[in-house]
């Protein structure tokens, strides 16, 4: 019998063909599925592979998405797009998502991030994916030739520090504010090279939106990646979009050894707000309580999948957004931007004043609409407010929750959910 | 393969958007490095030379997983960095792309515009008055993709056609 090895060491060791794996070693791994987006994809390896007359070597374990210059509002972006959707067709990459959403929302709605996959994402988001009980990756465009070239990548494998989060959210409070907590309490140096396991009854009880919060913030937590075992949640999510659960899903043993756990003591949580530029800078919203803001932006990977949509109607039904803030809603993806549609999630926003935005990385990532100018402080539902990030350098982004963002947007001012909620 | 240079020295969290700005990705390489760190520190691009080396503390290159991150420093002239602690992906885009980069735990001692001589295999950062600084070697494989210039040329040179 081989010794108790958690999820990370057994989807490793499955993917690097041995019996077992222990945190620290450097192990060579098949990649079973290889991400790549416009920014850092085609525009970047196409050259690469060219000066090295090499070939992908499994289109069908490529995913190609188009995210980040979308819609394109210049000839520049324009071009790029062109030379992703020719690079798709040209290496045969059946599955090419053009402007159909973010890529790290996009594959799992379409069934592609399986349980006990090892995948690579040339996105430092791709820890996203670890939400189906997956290891997802981030890596850069060099790194991701050597996949596309030979299948493979070598990896350290992490020890694991796990998250236990107890008992269940309180009302106005979400996975987004418990990532923003972990962000200002726990030393990022001392997750570097390490997975962030996310466990306990608050956890088992969130859908898998907000699970794909938890672990798409672990690249904000300094995280090698994020990952949650999966159950029931997770199967019915893989039968809904009719994927079905395939035959690589694994679990840790319960007795196996992890670096150390955190306990948070998730009943008690507070709304969070990261003041600029860092989301180390997380205090309770109680301390940042009428800071104006010139614009609300409810978009990203981390802030506006369907269940983020919900969570700002339930603040914002009924009610208008401020004379002076301009409210950006840019869901997810298309997909998204229907369900909320048929559920009349939309229509509570766009009543409220919400200005609807194309589905894509946007402003948070200081491409698309929405970006700020010298002075102007904006909340947003993202994961990052790096200097400069969303526009200029001398703006300020705030990072919050759907409920926290969409109650300043009322409210014009920093503002506390919990007493807006309908 | 060593680096002589003079330091330029950072703090904490030099993030992805500090080196390699956002609102330039979608033009030339070019244009973009020459934002590289601009909102910390609006002169460092005019007073980069080639060799120089950049000091910082904890968690450099935090944030997007953008290689043009270290290609920046690159083409500044930039010949290694010294930090307290890397975010990974930039770690590794860096190596990648022939940019020697050390975790140097004393980095944030070393005074801007120190001379100093970097020795990456023996893991040593020498300031011109003799004192020395330990840093974690890079192994003598991924030195010789480095001293290649990356790993594309690093194959296009070893890669048995």
């Amino acid at each position: 019998m081989t010794a108790p090895a958690t999820l990370t060491e057994k989807i490793m060791a499955r993917a690097a063909g041995k019996d077992r794996v222990s945190a620290g070693e450097i192990v060579t791994v098949d990649v079973d599925l290889a991400m790549i987006h416009d920014s850092g994809g085609p525009r970047r390896v196409k050259p690469m592979l060219e000066q090295l007359g090499a070939t992908v070597w499994d289109p069908e374990k490529v995913v190609v998405v188009s995210d980040h210059f979308v819609p394109a509002v210049d000839v520049e972006s324009a071009q790029i797009l062109d030379l992703t959707r020719k690079w798709a067709r040209e290496t045969q990459v059946r599955r090419f998502f053009d402007m159909k959403g973010i890529c790290h929302v996009v594959l799992p709605e379409n069934g592609l991030i399986q349980p006990g996959m090892m995948a690579v994402g040339g996105d430092s988001h791709s820890c996203t994916g670890g939400a189906w009980g997956a290891v997802m990756v981030g890596i850069g465009a060099t790194d991701m030739l050597g996949v596309l070239v030979t299948g493979e990548i070598w990896l350290r494998v992490p020890s694991t520090v796990r998250y236990s989060c107890t008992g269940s959210l309180p009302p106005g409070v979400s996975a987004k504010d418990i990532m923003l907590h972990l962000c200002a309490t726990v030393d990022p140096v001392s997750m570097n090279y390490r997975v962030a396991e996310y466990a306990g009854p608050a956890v088992e009880a969130m859908e898998m939106s907000e699970r794909m919060t938890l672990c798409n913030m672990s690249a904000e937590l300094g995280a090698k990646t994020g990952i949650i075992a999966p159950d029931s949640t997770t199967h019915e999510w893989l039968e809904r979009v009719g994927a079905g659960v395939g035959e690589r899903e694994l679990q840790g043993d319960p007795d196996a050894e992890i670096e150390s756990e955190v306990v948070i003591d998730t009943p008690n949580l507070a709304p969070q707000v990261a003041a600029p530029h860092s989301p180390a800078n997380t205090h309770d919203v109680t301390d940042s309580i009428g800071t104006r803001v010139s614009q609300a932006y409810i978009g990203a990977c981390t802030g506006a999948k369907l269940n983020d949509l919900h969570m700002a109607a339930r603040v914002l039904k009924g009610r208008k957004v401020a004379d002076d803030v301009r409210l950006l809603l840019a869901p997810a993806s298309t997909k998204i931007t229907a369900e909320a549609t048929r559920d009349g999630t939309l229509e509570i926003l766009t009543e409220a004043g919400a200005i609807l935005l194309p589905s894509g990385c946007g402003a948070c990532a200081g491409m698309g609409a929405g970006i700020l100018a010298d002075g102007e402080v904006c909340i947003a539902s993202t994961s990052r407010n790096f200097q400069g990030r969303m526009g200029s350098a001398n703006a300020e982004v705030w990072l919050a929750s759907p409920y926290t963002v969409a109650a300043a947007a009322v409210a014009g001012e920093i503002a506390d959910p919990r007493d807006m909620l309908t | 393969m060593k680096i002589d240079g003079k330091t330029h020295a950072f703090g904490d969290k030099i993030d992805t958007d500090l080196l390699s700005p956002g609102a330039y990705m979608k033009g030339p390489i070019n244009e973009m490095a020459k934002h590289c760190l601009e909102a910390v520190d609006p002169d460092f691009t005019n007073r980069a030379e080639p060799g120089d080396i950049v000091t910082a503390g904890f968690e450099f290159g935090t944030g997007s997983s953008r290689e043009q991150a270290a290609s920046c420093l690159i083409l500044n002239g930039i010949g290694c960095v010294l930090a307290r602690s890397f975010a990974r992906i930039f770690y590794r885009n860096a190596l990648n792309l022939g940019l020697p980069v050390m975790v140097c735990p004393t980095a944030h001692e070393i005074a801007p515009g120190t001379r100093l001589t970097v020795d990456p295999l023996a893991g040593t950062a020498t300031e011109e008055g003799g004192r020395v600084h330990y840093c974690e070697p890079i192994p003598e494989r991924l030195m010789d993709m480095v001293a290649a210039g990356g790993l594309i040329p690093y194959l296009e040179k070893t890669r048995i056609t």
